[in-house]
């Protein structure tokens, strides 16, 4: 994509708006970027308090006294086991994404590049399934999962999410546009399908890949509603099942409820932090097209 | 077709020669590779999304209550229940308000928070990764800073605190349905978790306007502002406009996690999925009613789905053919 006739434009007929329209624009700009970290300073500042400073009558902005104790406290609360539920939802969330990129991927190679005489019905079964979202069916997946006694367990809250139409229909849409030619040179080298996909294929494709399982990875940390319905026992529960029984618990303690959310979200912060360029390439390419 | 001249760029990893086997004569079968490779899939498929829909299916029309296993049919009963129920009547209006509040204020902050950015010269990338964080937060953490924090009823609070500075006295933002102020906490919550996403996509349609429009436009008399907006930069993100519409649309329509969480234990503010929670795996466990409600929501989401494509010229992607 060759977009240099932009640059001809940006110095002189577009950027004319000199200094007070580009300072207007910071300025929205920053009142926006303020009302979308509020949030994330509520939740530090209220996981660094003491009770009575987030719930006192005189509230301040800014806590007086740091409280660093509570760092640990989530994970010396009797009644909810939070580390296990943390070492659930990692379990979980990087099961899920490898399962998803293997799974989805073999898929989406073979719907796009190995002809096949029903291989188009067998794509239209696929893309009907995109029609019917996947939450709207949790009452007879539910079921499915029951009767195969997997209730409570790493494989109910795992296997079933692994077959995403969706995720297939983006891996064969991106490896339709997959140099033909690379798979060509490999198979005339003597690899079979297998072959050229493992070396040749996937090698190439390593930032498609990275976007699709840091979408994945985040997807299946933050799930609620289907860990929440296989996780009747504390002990299957991940760590946002953990958080909304936070809520709902007769007692409430802030500080350590505040503590919790903010570790909960920490991973993915990394995630953001090392991973952002290929999850907006990925979101940008994924998304839509066009 | 210069393949002579690829095939010298062919990474050096490919050119290792095979090894014979068993394998050999399975290995260049078109047929035994293509299952090779959508076979697990398919099969998951089958077995976690066919099934299960196709068990709801038949569960609908059974009378199923604590078990899976039905015996008494009951014809068309389960959906004549479902559809003269207040509780499940009520959810689908609750959605619907929902939607028409959320879809338009999602795509129009998105949308401007993309041309704001867009517009940036400097630290471009900075202020794009905070409009762009929030999408890591889960609903349920959200829904935990919002009713904990920033809209707890009681005394304390962010939106109390600012309202006391103004005199206001305190909202009970979610404990009453009457005025609704609920409704601000849900949408307020959805739009800073979801903006950032969409304001990707709306981002990435804008660096892809050719730049000629804009200058022909110029050349045209077109004020900039306004009159570019409307007459270039908007019907040059239809297509991503409409994907984003779509997209929202069905996000609304699943909603579950911060009504379930922000609403705890309350009659009002229940959409679809959260009434089907309570139907299906409530004390009540009626599995029968249950699915029939997710019959009925799967072929209303259908429906909407298609109509909406066909209005809004939903039919860049069918090159599958």
């Amino acid at each position: 994509m060759t977009t240099t006739t932009p640059r001809i434009d940006k110095p002189r007929g577009k950027r004319r708006g000199g200094v007070m329209s580009s300072t207007g624009l910071y300025i929205a700009t920053s009142v926006a970027a303020v009302l979308f970290l509020i949030p994330f300073y509520l939740l530090i500042r209220n996981s660094l308090s003491t009770d009575q400073e987030i719930t006192g009558s005189d509230w301040q902005f800014f806590p007086t006294d740091i409280q660093w104790s509570n760092i640990t406290e989530p994970f010396d609360d009797p009644t909810v086991d939070f580390a296990r539920a943390m070492w659930n939802s990692m379990v979980v969330g990087t099961l899920h994404t490898v399962g998803v990129l293997l799974v989805c991927s073999l898929a989406g190679y073979g719907l796009a590049r190995i002809p096949y005489k029903h291989a188009n019905k067998i794509f239209y079964a696929v893309l009907v399934t995109l029609m019917v979202p996947a939450a709207v069916t949790f009452v007879p997946s539910f079921v499915l999962v029951s009767s195969l006694g997997w209730v409570d367990t790493y494989r109910g809250l795992i296997i079933p999410g692994l077959f995403s139409g969706f995720t297939c229909f983006l891996f064969r849409q991106y490896f339709l546009g997959f140099p033909k030619e690379l798979e060509e040179a490999a198979r005339v080298d003597g690899l079979g399908y297998w072959g050229a996909y493992w070396r040749v294929v996937v090698p190439n494709s390593l930032n498609f890949f990275a976007a699709i399982a840091t979408i994945t990875f985040i997807n299946g940390w933050n799930a609620f509603l289907w860990p929440l319905v296989i996780g009747q026992d504390p002990s299957a529960w991940t760590v946002q099942v953990a958080l909304s029984s936070y809520m709902t618990n007769q007692t409430v303690n802030y500080h350590l409820i505040f503590m919790a959310t903010a570790i909960s979200i920490l991973p993915l912060l990394f995630v953001f932090l090392f991973l952002q360029r290929w999850l907006v390439q990925g979101i940008a390419q994924t998304g839509i097209k066009g | 077709m210069s393949t002579t001249t690829k095939l010298d760029h062919a990474p050096p990893a490919a050119a290792k020669a095979p090894k014979a086997g068993p394998w050999r004569g399975l290995r260049g079968s078109r047929t035994f590779n293509f299952w090779l490779f959508t076979g697990p899939f398919l099969a998951g498929l089958l077995i976690f999304v066919y099934i299960p829909i196709g068990w709801s299916i038949y569960l609908s029309f059974f009378e199923a209550r604590f078990t899976v296993t039905p015996e008494k049919f009951v014809g068309f009963d389960n959906f004549r229940e479902m559809l003269s129920n207040d509780d499940f009547m009520g959810s689908l209006v609750t959605f619907t308000v929902f939607a028409a509040i959320i879809v338009p204020t999602t795509w129009a902050l998105s949308l401007g928070l993309a041309l704001l950015v867009n517009r940036l010269r400097f630290m471009r990338a900075f202020f794009r990764s905070v409009f762009f964080l929030p999408t890591a937060v889960s609903y349920v953490a959200a829904s935990l800073i919002w009713k904990m924090s920033i809209f707890n009823g009681v005394r304390f609070g962010l939106a109390n605190t600012v309202l006391g500075v103004f005199d206001v006295g305190n909202v009970a933002w979610l404990a009453n349905p009457d005025p609704p102020w609920y409704w601000l906490v849900i949408v307020t919550a959805r739009l800073w978790l979801q903006c950032g996403f969409y304001m990707i996509l709306f981002l990435a349609a804008l660096q892809n306007i050719p730049g000629e429009l804009y200058e022909a436009a110029a050349i045209d008399g077109a004020k900039r502002g306004w009159q570019t907006f409307w007459y270039i930069t908007l019907p040059q993100l239809r297509a991503t406009s409409t994907a984003v519409i779509l997209l929202l649309l069905v996000a609304a329509y699943q909603a579950f996690d911060e009504f379930f969480n922000l609403l705890e234990r309350t009659t009002w503010g229940r959409p679809p999925l959260v009434e089907l929670y309570y139907i299906a795996l409530g004390e009540e466990q009626d599995y029968g009613r249950g699915s029939a409600g997710a019959v009925i929501l799967t072929l209303l989401i259908c429906t909407v789905t298609l109509f909406q494509g066909r209005i809004m010229g939903f039919g860049r992607g069918e090159e599958a053919k």
